[in-house]
């Protein structure tokens, strides 16, 4: 059985790549269920990361909404949602994964902001800095390495989860792995197995790149500087430590 | 703008099954009578979950550990160990399926090896954290008690690593819950069985009553782990 020759086959057969169950047409809704998921998310996560770690209040609340959800199974919520009066579709799968979404954001956002240097906010204090000044020209510039790590780790978690999509009926390219396993075709499911891990590890790799841009030198992991000492643990006891990267919910 | 619409177009395919969630009569969200009447149903796939879920934690630890421990030892093999498992768990879970599936047919094995592969990166990452994490004059004072490498990872290192391993497992084995549900495709999923064939025969009380179950046990299994952790570091207990 050569189940990769099989699904190359029918990765090279050109009515697989028209119309509305054509790759190109599912990728497209792929990066546009998880698009809209991932900005909604950011609008409810990131002003409410912002005040609550500007007020330096909160903690507690980042910590158990993260913990919550990672016990809520993505199919569950999607499928609840289906039934309510949000609907089948794509509109249930974008307000699913934007909730599963939002605790990355939200810690990494709050960690960001209290992690900033008191003497730096003393200092802008001093100098006769408004609250709200302190937080767009201190402490949001400098926080903003670990919202990218939180934007990064949810968009990717995102572009994973909307796979789920295609079992409640959405779209994308979960489609095709979900057709292939009730037809029993495995080159069909294998290659949409490969699309959808091609398309999470390019959404990983590019936004990566992304955060490098905007992490100074000096910080990066990997330079000698942070390589010190060790590895970040996940949920540890420390729960600011572990912000970044941190897997908060799997799809 | 023109693919917007037709996207849209595809919701509007599904607007049948709207109109039968407004006109259905008796779709309760909970019902007594449906747990009465599937009673040993339920029993039997959450047994199939705990299952699955406990052969995935255990199985994932056996692994974990030599891996972790070697990238502790040798920490050229950080990056790499590292690296392997970040990729594993950035390919979804559907996908890493399909991938097993040719391989191992639909039976629980693929789940299983799925939710193994998943649950490496939490453990392996825990479990690195926690020894890289014992402090320098800790180990000194071993190494100046005259204990050897075997010994001092037993005695001195993987009790000091113990309270970060094990919110590892606990992360792991949370997530495990939720993951097993997605096994669904392969048609072992435990409960997630009846939360897809509640999502078919638009049978609410079928979809919340699994969706319920998985999040309790779940929150039940982080309890007991989070006893156990307390029940193996009594020290951690007296200091705080």
């Amino acid at each position: 059985m050569n189940v990769l020759g099989e699904a190359v086959v029918w990765l090279n057969d050109p009515l697989n790549w028209q119309g509305r169950n054509g790759v190109p047409f599912l990728a497209y809704e792929h990066l546009y269920i998880s698009g809209a998921a991932a900005l909604l998310a950011a609008l409810v996560a990131l002003p409410t990361a912002l005040t609550l770690g500007h007020i330096g209040r909160g903690g507690g609340l980042t910590v158990s909404v993260t913990n919550v959800t990672r016990a809520i199974p993505t199919l569950a919520l999607l499928t609840v949602f289906a039934a309510t009066a949000i609907g089948f579709g794509n509109r249930a799968t974008i307000i699913a994964l934007s909730l599963f979404a939002v605790p990355p954001l939200l810690t990494n956002a709050y960690v960001g902001i209290r992690g900033v240097d008191r003497d730096v906010v003393e200092a802008a204090r001093g100098m006769g800095m408004s609250g709200t000044s302190i937080l767009f020209r201190v402490e949001l510039p400098l926080a903003v390495p670990l919202i990218a790590a939180g934007l990064r780790t949810a968009a990717v978690q995102v572009v994973a989860t909307a796979t789920l999509a295609a079992l409640v009926g959405g779209g994308g390219l979960g489609k095709i792995i979900n057709s292939g396993f009730g037809q029993q075709d495995p080159g069909q499911y294998v290659a949409g197995g490969i699309l959808v891990a091609v398309l999470a590890l390019l959404t990983e790799g590019l936004l990566a790149l992304l955060q490098r841009q905007v992490t100074p030198a000096h910080e990066r992991v990997g330079s000698r500087r942070v390589q010190r000492r060790g590895h970040d643990a996940v949920g540890a006891s420390a729960p600011g430590r572990a912000a970044e990267d941190e897997p908060v919910s799997v799809s | 703008m023109a693919s917007l619409s037709s996207a849209d177009a595809g919701e509007h395919a599904h607007s049948w099954t709207n109109v039968l969630a407004v006109d259905a009569p008796a779709n309760p969200w909970l019902s007594g009578d449906y747990v009465r009447d599937n009673r040993e149903q339920l029993q039997e796939l959450l047994l199939e979950h705990i299952v699955l879920t406990v052969e995935t934690i255990v199985i994932a630890v056996l692994i974990a550990f030599p891996l972790a421990i070697l990238a502790h030892r040798f920490s050229r093999l950080a990056t790499p160990v590292l690296s392997t498992t970040g990729v594993l768990y950035t390919v979804p879970s559907l996908a890493l399926f399909a991938f097993i599936a040719p391989f191992t047919g639909l039976r629980a094995r693929t789940v299983l090896i799925g939710l193994v592969m998943y649950a490496l990166l939490i453990l392996v990452r825990n479990i690195l954290a926690g020894l890289d994490g014992v402090p320098d004059d800790v180990l000194e004072a071993a190494q100046g008690m005259g204990y050897g490498r075997a010994r001092m990872l037993w005695r001195v290192e993987l009790p000091v690593a113990l309270p970060t391993i094990m919110a590892g497992v606990r992360v792991a084995t949370v997530s495990t819950v939720a993951l097993v549900t997605v096994g669904v495709v392969v048609g072992y999923g435990g409960l997630g069985l009846l939360i897809i064939r509640g999502f078919q025969t638009f049978y609410r009380a079928e979809i919340v009553t699994a969706s319920l179950l998985t999040v309790a046990l779940g929150l039940t299994l982080d309890l007991l782990l989070a006893g156990v952790t307390r029940l193996l570091t009594p020290w951690a207990r007296s200091r705080s």
